[in-house]
């Protein structure tokens, strides 16, 4: 009724008004659309020269008088077929997929029992222990390398990608629990009170009511720490140097370039199917991933 | 069901008092509230209850055990918070039943207790929707809900109305006083609202800076106040306060209000005013023994005549506010009766139902 009335009484906007802002949103729509297009074209470029180039043959590629962006002498699934069967390509992928699980689930071990007890368990020093964890997230791993060299060669894990499942959390844990925290926070304390009541301890507490209410949180989470494992490059770059302990970042660059020899049909394609599972977890999960890093970034 | 006692309880965050040497004893069945301005205690002497904050001296008993070291799940209570606190990832049977799933009750029991639970506040249609798919005043019953199944010793309310608005707020009311009735089960409701306080309370707790100043039942705070604050704070429109001096008047007393109005006491509260003859007081008298001089409430009282400054309708009254001496005071009338303001109006003032305040210790007399 409010609102029917509302309506009702509202002043006339004048026509000049209502053509102003007419035109101001259609000169929005017109910008926006302009950038839009802009960085649509700028980002996939490159992926586009990537599915060109994997699709062409050595010969085409190695034919200067072609014009690079299109194939003229057909496509062919060569550098396809060449990378998976004739080099460790699955050897690396086989071993990226154990590395990034390993850090996934030790990750949100890790950080989730972090951040409840950060963000819920008053207890002495625990809002210094936050920002703590967090300022090591600042420190990058280009610094962190070479004292982390000396630790996974010390317990015997240098040129093992089980070294990566030691290293990569320094990376993945602060960010992650950092995310949780904001996230943890932003759950009303109410629910913990009335879950205390009702009679749940403090795991029963984090299980089942934290965890379900959280989850938008701990699948952006996942995907950060997802995402940190699989593209790791100095880590592994430093720590690993035989082709059956190689991930796929290192693995593919160091078997496909030799010396000032670029297999630039099967680097693509190498390149192309390492990208696929984060494509296909970023499709599928990003609103999550945005719900999450929100609350992360508003609460935190 | 148990009854309640806290004995010289203290609440104290670093150097603030929160709450101080409170003594409360709730027999069993009893609905309590406690209630005063934000601030006062009410709330934290609450959630002592619950075991939801330590206490930091005295003693909190329920049903006879001394609790103050037992964590919330171990004291039997069942409590309903402002914002509902229902789990959002949870059905609504699941939210009432998930205490008793923690508690390993068989499920048969759990499904009898949630249907029946469901039937006293008419939630059965909603036991499989989601809290986000309900409304605030369907949120509110299955958060009592919760509270109902677990069939604890005491039911904790805090502030469960104020999200909801005026009219649920009113149907809310009536709910609880009628779950109340069937259950029986010792409840203590935290409010700020002093119209729930009266309508839902067996025994009102008034509570200020920490202290409570008056316990007694509603219809007893509200005609017997013993400080200004209660008298103050329970009520609504509240009680004027005009600032007086006691005048001996022949073997009788008057109160002088100003130089122009002054008001004879009535005989039968003069030997208790005697003593305070020609001290500065504080006169404290309910807007609704202001009234018009003509119908019903025609008979006892003073009469007087004062320029209305703003005059509210109300609908089923009307209510005037003048001044007298500088201070303002306001007065409920019969809409008929009211005058516009401005205009001069005969008024009544029943002195039966006057109070006195000693403005140095804010006693009333």
């Amino acid at each position: 009724m409010s609102a029917v009335t509302t309506v009702a009484t509202a002043p006339a906007r004048p026509a000049t008004a209502r053509a102003s802002l007419k035109r101001g949103r259609r000169w929005a729509l017109f910008a926006s659309y302009f950038f839009l297009i802009l960085f649509a074209i700028f980002f996939l470029t490159p992926p586009y020269y990537m599915i060109i180039t994997s699709f062409k043959t050595d010969a085409e590629m190695a034919h200067m008088a072609t014009n690079p962006w299109f194939i003229f002498n057909g496509v062919t699934l060569d550098q396809y077929k060449l990378l998976l069967f004739g080099t460790d390509f699955l050897i690396f992928f086989k071993n990226t997929i154990i590395v990034t699980v390993c850090v996934v689930c030790t990750t949100m071990v890790v950080s989730v029992l972090a951040a409840f007890s950060l963000s819920r368990m008053r207890f002495w020093g625990s809002t210094v222990l936050a920002t703590g964890i967090f300022l090591t997230y600042l420190i990058p791993d280009t610094l962190l390398f070479i004292p982390m060299f000396q630790i996974v060669k010390s317990i015997g894990l240098l040129n093992s990608y089980w070294g990566m499942v030691l290293v990569y959390p320094t990376l993945t844990v602060p960010f992650c629990t950092w995310i949780m925290i904001g996230y943890f926070q932003s759950i009303p304390k109410e629910l913990d009170e009335a879950a205390l009541i009702d009679g749940a301890g403090y795991l029963q507490m984090l299980t089942k009511i934290f965890i379900p209410v959280a989850l938008p949180g701990i699948i952006a989470a996942m995907i950060f720490a997802f995402t940190v494992s699989w593209a790791a490059f100095v880590y592994p770059m430093a720590f690993l140097y035989s082709a059956d302990q190689q991930v796929l970042t290192v693995g593919t660059v160091t078997s496909l370039i030799k010396a000032d020899v670029y297999k630039w049909g099967m680097l693509m394609a190498g390149a192309l199917l390492a990208a696929a599972p984060p494509l296909v977890i970023y499709a599928f999960l990003m609103d999550y991933y945005i719900a999450g890093l929100t609350a992360g970034a508003t609460k935190g | 069901m148990a009854e309640v006692a806290l004995r010289n309880v203290v609440k104290r965050y670093d150097d603030v008092v929160a709450v101080s040497n409170v003594n409360l004893d709730i027999p069993n069945q009893e609905f309590v509230v406690l209630v005063g301005p934000s601030g006062c205690g009410k709330s934290t002497t609450l959630r002592m209850i619950a075991g939801l904050e330590e206490i930091t001296g005295g003693e909190i008993s329920i049903g006879g055990e001394v609790v103050n070291d037992l964590p919330p799940k171990d004291r039997d209570i069942a409590m309903v918070f402002q914002n509902y606190a229902l789990y959002p990832h949870m059905t609504v049977a699941e939210n009432m039943s998930f205490g008793l799933k923690l508690r390993k009750f068989p499920k048969e029991e759990i499904k009898a207790r949630v249907d029946n639970a469901a039937r006293i506040l008419d939630i059965s249609e909603l036991l499989e929707r989601r809290p986000k798919q309900l409304s605030g005043g369907q949120r509110q019953r299955v958060a009592m809900g919760r509270a109902i199944v677990r069939n604890p010793k005491v039911f904790l309310f805090d502030e469960p109305l104020s999200n909801l608005d005026a009219k649920l707020r009113v149907q809310m009311r009536t709910e609880i006083k009628r779950v109340h009735q069937q259950v029986k089960t010792t409840t203590v409701y935290v409010t700020h609202d002093q119209v729930e306080a009266m309508t839902l309370a067996d025994r009102v707790v008034v509570m200020n800076g920490g202290k409570i100043e008056q316990i007694g039942s509603p219809n007893d705070l509200y005609h017997h106040p013993r400080t200004r604050f209660v008298a103050g704070f329970i009520g609504s429109p509240a009680m004027n306060f005009i600032p007086a001096k006691l005048e001996a008047n022949g073997s009788g007393l008057r109160l002088r209000l100003s130089d122009r109005l002054s008001f004879v006491v009535p005989e039968a509260r003069t030997t208790r005013y005697r003593g305070y003859v020609g001290k500065d007081v504080i006169f404290g008298l309910r807007p609704e023994h202001i009234t018009e001089t003509r119908g019903a409430n025609g008979g006892a009282g003073q009469e007087f005549s004062t320029a209305l400054d703003v005059v509210e309708p109300m609908g089923m009254e009307t209510m005037v506010f003048f001044r007298i001496g500088g201070t303002e005071v306001c007065g409920r009338v019969e809409p008929t009766a009211a005058k516009g303001a401005g205009e001069t109006m005969q008024l009544r003032a029943n002195l039966d139902h006057m109070h006195l305040i000693d403005p140095a210790t804010n006693a009333v007399l």
